[in-house]
């Protein structure tokens, strides 16, 4: 056993047999989020308030670009799945697959629609 | 299995109600929850706020509006806080995760440094950004 490292023996485990990925995941994006949220505020909240002109001439710039579409790609993803331990702990039955189905479509459709918005302006 | 006791088994108290008292480290860890689910709000707007800068000047007239707007202004202050909280919430997590700070002194030494940190930054965000 001295050879497995604690996750290797954590995987697969529980009633679910997923804990440990969903787990994993959720500490590989908000790793990546402390990264990115503070560049975020300060460029998102730099712009915010500007004009049409100015916010196209801004989002046509690589980095305050790429660090949008990066937040809102990862962003959303650690929302869903923070999302999905909040229905699993309180809800049960079948509204607990209705609320993480729907939560799974706006998440992931509300971060398309920004990395699509982001794109048009960046090119 | 035919005899196994299912859903009439007792269940360990729930953390809000009459059998625990509020504690800053059960405290901190409900508003993490809400902080990160409440940022849904902000998230969305800022989508649609996106979408219609890359629309055209009017579209992007009216959600500006609405997104500047007194009601706008309170949701992203509030969001930013919000935002504040839970990424210094998180990083607790990521030291608890560690096994490291879990004795109640350090804890709550650690709870008091997310809600404190969580002021301060949001007022140098507010005064950054102004």
């Amino acid at each position: 056993m001295a050879f497995l490292t604690d996750r290797k023996r954590a995987t697969g485990w529980g009633a679910a047999k997923s804990g440990t990925e969903h787990f994993w995941a959720m500490k590989k994006s908000s790793v990546a989020l402390l990264i990115l949220i503070p560049f975020f505020v300060f460029t998102f909240g730099g712009i915010l308030g500007s004009s049409f002109e100015e916010v196209q001439a801004y989002y046509a710039r690589p980095f305050p670009a790429i660090i949008a579409a990066l937040t809102l790609i990862v962003g959303f993803k650690h929302f869903n799945d923070g999302f999905q331990v909040l229905v699993e702990d309180y809800v049960h039955g079948i509204w607990e697959k209705i609320l993480i189905l729907g939560m799974t479509c706006i998440s992931y459709g509300a971060a398309a629609v920004g990395v699509f918005a982001i794109a048009k302006m960046a090119l | 299995m035919p005899d196994v006791n299912r859903g009439n088994r007792p269940l360990s108290p729930f953390m809000i109600g009459p059998y625990y008292r509020p504690q800053l480290t059960s405290v901190t860890s409900i508003l993490t929850r809400i902080t990160g689910n409440a940022l849904i709000v902000a998230a969305l707007m800022i989508v649609w706020w996106l979408l219609a800068a890359s629309t055209g000047p009017e579209y992007f007239a009216f959600a500006n509006g609405f997104v500047t707007s007194w009601f706008g202004d309170l949701v992203m202050f509030l969001s930013v806080w919000a935002l504040w909280y839970h990424t210094l919430a998180g990083i607790r997590h990521l030291i608890w995760d560690n096994a490291k700070m879990l004795e109640i002194d350090k804890a709550e030494m650690l709870g008091w440094m997310v809600i404190i940190g969580s002021g301060v930054l949001t007022v140098f965000s507010v005064v950054v950004l102004w």
